[in-house]
C-alpha cells in the first residue's frame, strides 16, 4: 500500500500520542501512596470511562479496548496488524484444546480481542472444525490436539503451539514489507527464544525439548542457543554477549524482571523512530505496541500498589515509556 | 495557413501548461494536506484555524500558474482582445517561457503538501511550535517562486 494512504491515519495518531503517558507521569504513579490514588490519577488523564470508574480490571480493559477501536477505524489496511495478535490467536488455541482435551472449564482464559475470539476458537476445537483454521495453524491445532488427548502431556501441548505461534510471528515479518513488522517479529521471536532458552536451563531439558521449542530467526542461532541452555546459564550469557542481545544477557545476570524490563525497553528503542515518520504504517503499529507497554506498566504499578510493594520494587519494574 | 497558426497553438499551450501543471501540484499538495489536516481536527478541533493554514501552504502554486497563464493570455491578445498574429518560433518561446512555472509548481507542490503534513505532526503534537512548523513546508515555497520570477520574466520579455 502506498505510504500516502496513511497520511490520515498517522496525523490523528500525532494527537493522540500527545495524551500517552510519559516517564514523569509513571514516576507520579509510582509515587502515588495508594492504588485509589494511582486510579483518580489514570482517570484524570482519561483512562476508563463513565462505566469503568475506578475499577483497575476494567479501567485497563477498556483501554485495550480503546486503543484497538482507534487503530481499527484508522488503518486503511488492518491485515497488517494481524501478527501483533498472533499470540493472543494461538494462546485461544491452546486454552481451548486444554479445555476440551481435559473437560474442565475456566474463566476468563480466552482474549477476544484478536481474529479468532475464545467463544469461536473453542467451538471449532470442540467440533475438530481445524479446517476453519488458518492454513498454518490447522496442522499445529490436530498436533498438539492428538498430543493432549494420547500424552495428557500439556507442556508437550504448549511447546507445538508456541513454537508454531512463534514461527508463525516470523513468517509474517519476513513477508511483510513494513520495516516496523519486520523488526517487530525478529525482535519478538529472539526474546521469547531466549526467555524459553532459560527456563530450559533452569528446569534441566533435554537438547530435543530445548530444540523442538526454539524458533529460527536471524539475530539469534536457535542451535547455538539450545546447546548453551544445556551447558548453563553463564554459556547463555556467553553466547548472547555476541548478539545484539548482548544487555539482555546483563540483565538476566542481575534477575528475570530486569530481563523482561529490559525486552520491552528495547522494543520502544525499535519503535522509537516512528514518531518522526510522518507517512506509513510504522507510526500506527509503534502507537499499538507504546500502548500496550503503557498498559503493562500501569498493570505493574497497580499490582505493586495492591500488594504494598515498596516504590523501589515497583520502581525497578517500570518500562520506558514511548514518548 | 496552419503552418502560421501553430504560433498561437504554442503559445496557448505554454498557457495550459502553466495552469494544469502548476494547478495539479497544489490539488496534490493541498489534498495529501488536507488528510493530515482532517486527522488532527478529528481528534481534537480547536487546531482547526492552525491545520487550515498549514492546508492552504501548497495552494499557491495553482496561483502562480494562473497568473502566468493570465499573463501569457492577456500578450497574445487572447484576453482584452486584439489577437496579435505569433510566428511559430516565437509560439515555442512562449511555450519554454511557461515551463518553468509548470514544471516546478507539480514538483514543489506535492513535496510542499507532504511537508505540510509532516508539520501538521509538529501541530498535533506541539501547537506552541506552530511558527517553526510553518517555516519548513514554507522553505518549499523558494522554489516555486524563483521558478514563478523566471516564467514571468521570460514571457514578458518575448517580443511579439
Amino acid at each position: 500500500m502506498n505510504d500516502l494512504e496513511y497520511t490520515y491515519a498517522v496525523a490523528r495518531i500525532r494527537s493522540l500520542e500527545a495524551s500517552l503517558l510519559t516517564d514523569s507521569v509513571i514516576d507520579q504513579l509510582v509515587n502515588c501512596q495508594s492504588e485509589k490514588q494511582c486510579l483518580e490519577l489514570l482517570s484524570e488523564k482519561g483512562w476508563g470511562d463513565h462505566e469503568t470508574g475506578l475499577d483497575a480490571s476494567a479501567m485497563l480493559k477498556r483501554e485495550e479496548e480503546k486503543t484497538w477501536e482507534v487503530i481499527r477505524e484508522v488503518a486503511p489496511d488492518l491485515s497488517v496488524f494481524d501478527v501483533l495478535s498472533y499470540s493472543k490467536v494461538y494462546h485461544n488455541l491452546k486454552a481451548a484444546i486444554k479445555e476440551v482435551c481435559t473437560e474442565v472449564q475456566s474463566e476468563n482464559i480466552f482474549y477476544d480481542d484478536c481474529a479468532i475470539p475464545g467463544s469461536e476458537m473453542l467451538g471449532i476445537v470442540e467440533n475438530k472444525e481445524f479446517g476453519r483454521l488458518p492454513d498454518n495453524m490447522a496442522a499445529v491445532a490436530q498436533e498438539a490436539y492428538d498430543t493432549l488427548l494420547h500424552t495428557r502431556d500439556g507442556q508437550l501441548c504448549d511447546v507445538i503451539v508456541d513454537r508454531a505461534a512463534l514461527d508463525a510471528i516470523y513468517e509474517a515479518g519476513r513477508n511483510s514489507k513494513d520495516e516496523i513488522i519486520r523488526n517487530y517479529a525478529e525482535s519478538t521471536v529472539a526474546i521469547a527464544d531466549i526467555k524459553i532458552a532459560v527456563r530450559c536451563q533452569k528446569t534441566g531439558k533435554s537438547l530435543d525439548f530445548i530444540r523442538r521449542a526454539l524458533a529460527d530467526c536471524e539475530s539469534v542461532s536457535a542451535e547455538q542457543l539450545a546447546k548453551a541452555a544445556l551447558a548453563g546459564s553463564e554459556a547463555i550469557g556467553e553466547y548472547l554477549s555476541g548478539t545484539a542481545y548482548a544487555e539482555g544477557a546483563q540483565a538476566l545476570e542481575e534477575s528475570p524482571s530486569a530481563f523482561e524490563r529490559w525486552c520491552d525497553n528495547r522494543m520502544m528503542d525499535t519503535i522509537r523512530p516512528q514518531k518522526y515518520n510522518a507517512f506509513s504504517v510504522g507510526p500506527l503499529v509503534a502507537y499499538q505496541l507504546a500502548r500496550e507497554n503503557e498498559i503493562k506498566t500501569v498493570r505493574i504499578i497497580l499490582t505493586g500498589k495492591q500488594n504494598e510493594f515498596p516504590d523501589e520494587a515497583i520502581r525497578e519494574r517500570v518500562r520506558e515509556m514511548y514518548v | 495557413m496552419i503552418l502560421e497558426s501553430l504560433g498561437i497553438v504554442y503559445a496557448l499551450l505554454g498557457a495550459a501548461c502553466a495552469v494544469f501543471l502548476a494547478g495539479a501540484g497544489s490539488a496534490l499538495g493541498v489534498g495529501i494536506a488536507g488528510q493530515a489536516a482532517s486527522g488532527v481536527v478529528s481528534e481534537d478541533p480547536s487546531k482547526f484555524a492552525k491545520v487550515l493554514i498549514m492546508q492552504l501552504l501548497p495552494g499557491t502554486q495553482g496561483i502562480y500558474g494562473l497568473l502566468v497563464g493570465f499573463i501569457t493570455l492577456s500578450k497574445i491578445g487572447i484576453i482584452g482582445g486584439g489577437a496579435v498574429e505569433i510566428s511559430p518560433s516565437t509560439g515555442l518561446l512562449i511555450l519554454a517561457a511557461c515551463l518553468p512555472i509548470g514544471i516546478v509548481g507539480l514538483i514543489s507542490g506535492k513535496s510542499q503538501g507532504k511537508t505540510a503534513a509532516a508539520a501538521i505532526g509538529i501541530v498535533a503534537k506541539k501547537p506552541d511550535q506552530f511558527g517553526k512548523a510553518m517555516l519548513f513546508p514554507a522553505m518549499v515555497e523558494t522554489y516555486a517562486i524563483l521558478a514563478l520570477l523566471i516564467s514571468i520574466l521570460a514571457v514578458s520579455g518575448i517580443q511579439v
